[in-house]
């Protein structure tokens, strides 16, 4: 029975701000180990989903499961501990610490005994973070930064790492880059939800994906399936 | 001010013949180190506003009359127990630091709704109350308490050194090297910085933001326990005590720079020398005037303070 559950489980969803709804009936699922795309364009209310998934904005109507357990309306600090964990838009790193400082506090609320060793572990992936351990977070490049958000998010021993847009504001080539670390995190053993608007690079590496469009999902299923379906650019152009 | 003046005067005691009308460099000297004595005060006072400000970002009124009121708390040690002021800061810090955590989590912050004037508003208003409420209790007069070392002194040679001004200088400096250590090697201070900056990426790692804000709060109030405690020897107290002292400390801030703790630590000494040399040249009552001058002076040529961060 566990192990056929979904890791993650939303049904119903329904949140905004100030009674004015931007998600508008969400229903989504995450199987362990899998890496699901959640697409769309901008301001259709993928990032709302996110900060409902992980306490920041606290529904209105619906159900998060999450391993197993109610989340919905939890405190950011318990869906942490829980080990749902969410690399935001903007990286959101800490720019007055340093490399170091920003991954230790990574394992603030989980994960904190394997604190050295997965230190350790997310050198080794992200070598660059290892040279520059000792410097200011906020002097790094948007690359570099965006390395240190996952790696932070790493830090704490996720069963779910959540990453909004991870590609956003990045070079081609560190875009590239990016999906092939997002697929290796994924290999190691990672259920990756990822939230993104670079649709054909997302499709390439998710097995399933979603596709959002005025706070509903229009499209979902196999990754595969999606990319070759003309409906797509329709509903992500929002035509 | 008062405290420096008693301070002046009782080094006026202890210098033997101030006729020159250039002062000695034995003058000048003693002088300087008594500005310093005096400095790490203002400064451990500072510490407690510019953290308050560097992590909420917001300028605690209430800073002024919560010293008042643990003045008043070593007072009544003083007076019911018989509690030595130095003994006080086992009770006092960890009372303060719980006073100033609960009214954080449970008075201003949650009036805040999230808008940072209303914190301003909220915590002058908590400041007119304290007030009040020491007015009513302990009535206007200024008090003292008798301490067997209030006017021991270090003979230096060419300066002699009030034992509890030294006292507070050593433990104000031992504080703020604490201080320093929790911010840069522990979670709880990594966390307090991480906040400082980034709201949001520090929920997202699974910080409880609204207790960093109260632990913040609460390190602040403690520091001002401290004060009071090395404080008391020498100085009286009464309901409005605590800001005068308050009001040198938001120069020291802007001087050191909003929310800078080196900026605090050495405003405080630099404003402690200034005010006593003005205090030496200028006479007791002008005092204060080269405080306030250099107080204009960074407003005017650079408002982000020695330590601040230009934005």
């Amino acid at each position: 029975m566990a192990e056929t559950s979904p890791l993650l489980a939303v049904t119903g969803l329904v949140a905004g701000y100030g009674g004015a709804p931007i998600l508008r009936g969400i229903d989504l699922s995450v199987e362990p180990g899998e890496i699901v795309a959640v697409l769309g364009a901008n301001g259709v209310g993928k990032t709302t989903l996110n900060k409902v998934l992980s306490g920041v904005l606290t529904p209105s109507a619906g159900e998060i499961r999450f391993d197993g357990e109610r989340i919905d309306g939890a405190a950011a600090p318990a869906i942490v501990a829980a080990g749902l964990v969410h690399v935001p838009e903007g990286r959101k790193i800490f720019p007055d610490l340093d490399v170091h400082e920003n991954l230790e506090l990574g394992s603030y609320r989980r994960a904190r005994a394997n604190r050295a060793a997965n230190l350790a572990r997310v050198y080794d992936i992200f070598p660059r973070l290892a040279e520059r351990r000792r410097q200011r977070a906020g002097t790094l490049s948007g690359g570099e930064q965006q390395m240190l958000a996952i790696g932070r998010g790493l830090m704490a021993e996720p069963k779910l790492l959540i990453l909004d847009e991870p590609s956003l504001g990045l070079s081609p080539l560190l875009v590239e880059q990016m999906f092939t670390l997002i697929r290796r995190i994924n290999t190691d053993g990672l259920t990756i939800m990822l939230v993104e608007q670079n649709v054909v690079q997302s499709l390439e590496i998710a097995g399933r994906a979603f596709v959002m469009e005025n706070g509903r999902f229009v499209m979902a299923g196999a990754a595969r399936d999606l990319a070759a379906d003309p409906q797509l650019e329709k509903a992500y152009l929002g035509l | 001010m008062p405290f420096a003046s008693a301070a002046r005067a009782a080094g006026r005691e202890f210098i033997s013949n101030p006729v020159a009308p250039m002062f000695s460099p034995e003058i000048v000297a003693t002088a300087v180190l008594n500005g310093l004595l005096t400095g790490a005060v203002y400064a451990l006072v500072a510490l407690g506003l510019t953290l308050v400000y560097g992590v909420l970002h917001i300028i605690n009124f209430a800073h002024g009359a919560l010293l008042t009121a643990a003045m008043f708390a070593v007072l009544v040690l003083k007076l019911w127990l018989g509690l030595d002021p130095y003994v006080a800061m086992v009770p006092l810090v960890p009372l303060f630091f719980i006073i100033g955590y609960a009214l954080q989590r449970f008075v201003i912050g949650p009036a805040s709704h999230g808008n940072d004037a209303n914190i301003l508003l909220v915590t002058l208003g908590l400041s007119i109350l304290i007030e009040n409420l020491l007015l009513a209790i302990f009535r206007s007069d200024t008090r003292t308490i008798d301490v067997p070392y209030a006017f021991m002194s270090i003979d230096l040679d060419f300066a002699l050194l009030a034992l509890p001004r030294v006292i507070a200088f050593g433990v104000s400096v031992v504080v703020a090297a604490a201080l320093w250590a929790l911010l840069a090697l522990t979670d709880t201070g990594k966390a307090i910085r991480a906040v400082a900056k980034e709201k949001l990426g520090a929920a997202l790692v699974g910080i409880d933001v609204a207790h960093v804000y109260a632990v913040t709060f609460g390190l602040g109030t403690a520091c001002l326990a401290v004060a009071a405690c090395l404080l008391m020897p020498t100085f009286y107290v009464s309901p409005r005590a605590g800001g005068a002292f308050v009001f040198v400390a938001f120069t020291i801030v802007v001087l050191g720079g909003m929310g800078s703790i080196p900026g605090a630590l050495i405003g405080g000494l630099f404003i402690g020398v200034v005010e006593s040399l003005s205090g030496l040249y200028f006479g007791e009552s002008l005092g204060q005037i080269g405080i306030f001058a250099i107080f204009i002076a960074i407003l005017l040529f650079r408002p982000t303070g020695l330590f601040g961060a230009r934005a």
